[in-house]
């Protein structure tokens, strides 16, 4: 792969989503948990909606889950990604749902409920995002 | 008029958090805290908040703290400009909205780190955190740079579950290219669309093909709204507005409300509807034509059943059968909508509800009375009802 050092957009590292991105550094797929009332949220956010509770802490995904919806895009082309590009919406099986890119999969064979397992995606420059590819047995 | 909004609301609660010179948390965090304050100081509880009022400087979106504290259906969302201009100004737009019954409960808030954060004349300094930036990030990193990608992942969950075809989408981008065809204002006029043509057109976000997608255009539209009675002595047929309202939906985000359990439907378009007809009397029979925002295709199917022309999974049915065509049941963007005639943000399908209304479209149906307009799709939205004097 012949990639720019840095041609993937950045999230800005604020209070409320910062420490999401350092679990993923560490290798981890997270999600934001209530401290009080234990309700999981994604993406994250500052207060419980369900109880108002600002404690919260975050649970460590197992990675797996299916596939709730998906896009293939094709154009326009930014550089860098590789197209066609698969983009999907994971039920994970905690419970809630995250966005994401499969790869190690054919545009063609990407389908509605299709089993994937989560790996951790790294750029040649070290930034490090949750990506999901079929699971064992998944794929056509 | 000008004694109309006199004794009509109140302040019930006011909501402070602590002031320093380092929060240490996002300026979200703070308006979740201030409001929660406030609800509390009054006894109610956020989830009968239906309206949020700030400034134009906040970095805090209406729906990022509605969703943060777990408010519900929301019935106004609005900024103020112009910097501390706006305070009074955020009261004046919850009192509007009180007093016209439009919503019940109204936060007015202003959180800033505005100390430890960005500086009064500071500028851009590049880094900038706000709400609006976190919630796109979610998507940036991973090449979900377009309004077609966010949508499409919607349209395909939808079609797949309803069994909406190519050819649905293509039926919609037909029928309005063809209302192009006798606009000239059209960016389309005098270039037809075949179903071939658009089966042929370019894959660019799947399902979505390029004739799925509306223009992109350079333009203005501007619409003047004042009383009823002065509009009857002015030049032209008033469109009276029957009804007119915003809606925002729990778990509502901005083109990626993808954690909410209905992936299929529009439940703000929903409650749009709900509250447009309540507030005219009317119903779906009642109205004879429409402008569904047209970004993409996909959404005009959709909004079919947010506004009750048909049930759940049945919009494409209203399409084969003809229905937006001139002489279907709902004849729709008629001057050829977002998809063929311009990209104005929706403000040239309000132009054409009004034209609809006085019976001067270029494409006019035979005895229009109630004209249907909606907003954008997938994010916080509103629908407008137009009616012959």
């Amino acid at each position: 792969m012949h990639m720019a050092q840095s041609f993937r957009m950045k999230p800005p590292m604020g209070e409320d989503n910062g420490w999401w991105w350092q679990q993923a550094d560490a290798g981890r797929l997270t999600i934001q948990r209530c401290q009080d009332c234990g309700t999981l949220r994604h993406p994250p956010r500052p207060m419980c909606g369900e109880c108002h509770s600002l404690r919260w802490d975050h649970i460590t995904a197992s990675g797996q889950g299916i596939i709730e919806s998906f896009t293939v895009l094709h154009h326009p082309q930014f550089p860098g990604f590789e197209y066609p590009l698969i983009i999907i919406l994971v039920q994970l099986e905690e419970g809630t749902r995250f966005t994401s890119q499969l790869v190690n999969c054919a545009p063609e064979e990407v389908r509605f409920g299709m089993h994937v397992t989560m790996i951790m995606h790294e750029d040649p420059d070290g930034f490090r995002l949750p990506m999901f590819e079929p699971a064992q047995g998944a794929a056509a | 008029m000008s004694h109309f909004l006199k004794d009509k609301a109140a302040i019930a609660g006011i909501g402070l958090t602590e002031f320093s010179k380092k929060s240490g948390v996002s300026e979200l965090s703070l308006a979740a805290q201030a409001t929660l304050a406030a609800c509390e100081d009054a006894g109610l509880p956020p989830s009968e908040i239906d309206g949020f009022v700030s400034f134009t400087l906040d970095s805090t979106d209406e729906i990022e703290l509605a969703r943060t504290v777990g408010a519900s259906d929301l019935k106004l969302f609005t900024k103020v400009n112009y910097g501390g201009g706006a305070a009074v100004g955020t009261i004046l737009h919850a009192v509007m909205a009180v007093a016209t019954g439009v919503a019940d409960n109204v936060i007015c808030y202003r959180a800033m780190n505005g100390r430890s954060g960005q500086r009064m004349g500071q500028g851009i300094s590049g880094q900038i955190v706000s709400s609006d930036l976190v919630h796109w990030s979610w998507y940036m990193p991973y090449g979900m740079l377009t309004p077609g990608s966010w949508i499409a992942m919607i349209a395909n969950k939808y079609m797949h579950h309803f069994g909406v075809t190519a050819e649905d989408l293509g039926r919609v981008a037909i029928s309005q290219r063809n209302y192009a065809q006798s606009n000239p204002r059209s960016f389309f006029y005098g270039k037809p669309l075949t179903m071939e043509e658009y089966l042929a057109s370019k894959m660019i976000a799947e399902p979505l093909r390029l004739y799925d997608f509306c223009q992109e255009t350079d333009g203005g539209c501007a619409v003047l709204v004042t009383s009823s009675e002065r509009a009857r002595d002015l030049k032209q047929k008033p469109a009276i507005i029957r009804g007119v309202a915003q809606a925002s939906t729990r778990g509502q985000e901005q083109m990626t409300s993808y954690y909410r359990e209905e992936l299929d439907s529009l439940p703000e378009m929903e409650l749009a509807a709900q509250l447009v007809y309540a507030q005219s009397g009317l119903g779906p029979h009642d109205i004879d034509a429409a402008c569904l925002y047209d970004a993409f295709t996909s959404e005009v199917i959709m909004q079919l059943e947010s506004f009750g022309f048909c049930g759940r999974g049945e919009g494409k049915d209203m399409v084969r059968d003809g229905a937006l065509n001139i002489d279907g049941r709902l004849p729709n963007n008629t001057h050829g909508g977002l998809l063929s005639e311009a990209y104005i943000h929706g403000m040239n399908n309000i132009a054409e509800g009004a034209r609809l209304v006085r019976g001067t479209s270029s494409s006019q149906p035979e005895g229009v009375e109630h004209v249907l307009v909606s907003s954008g799709v997938g994010v916080p939205t509103g629908a407008l009802i137009l009616g012959r004097d």
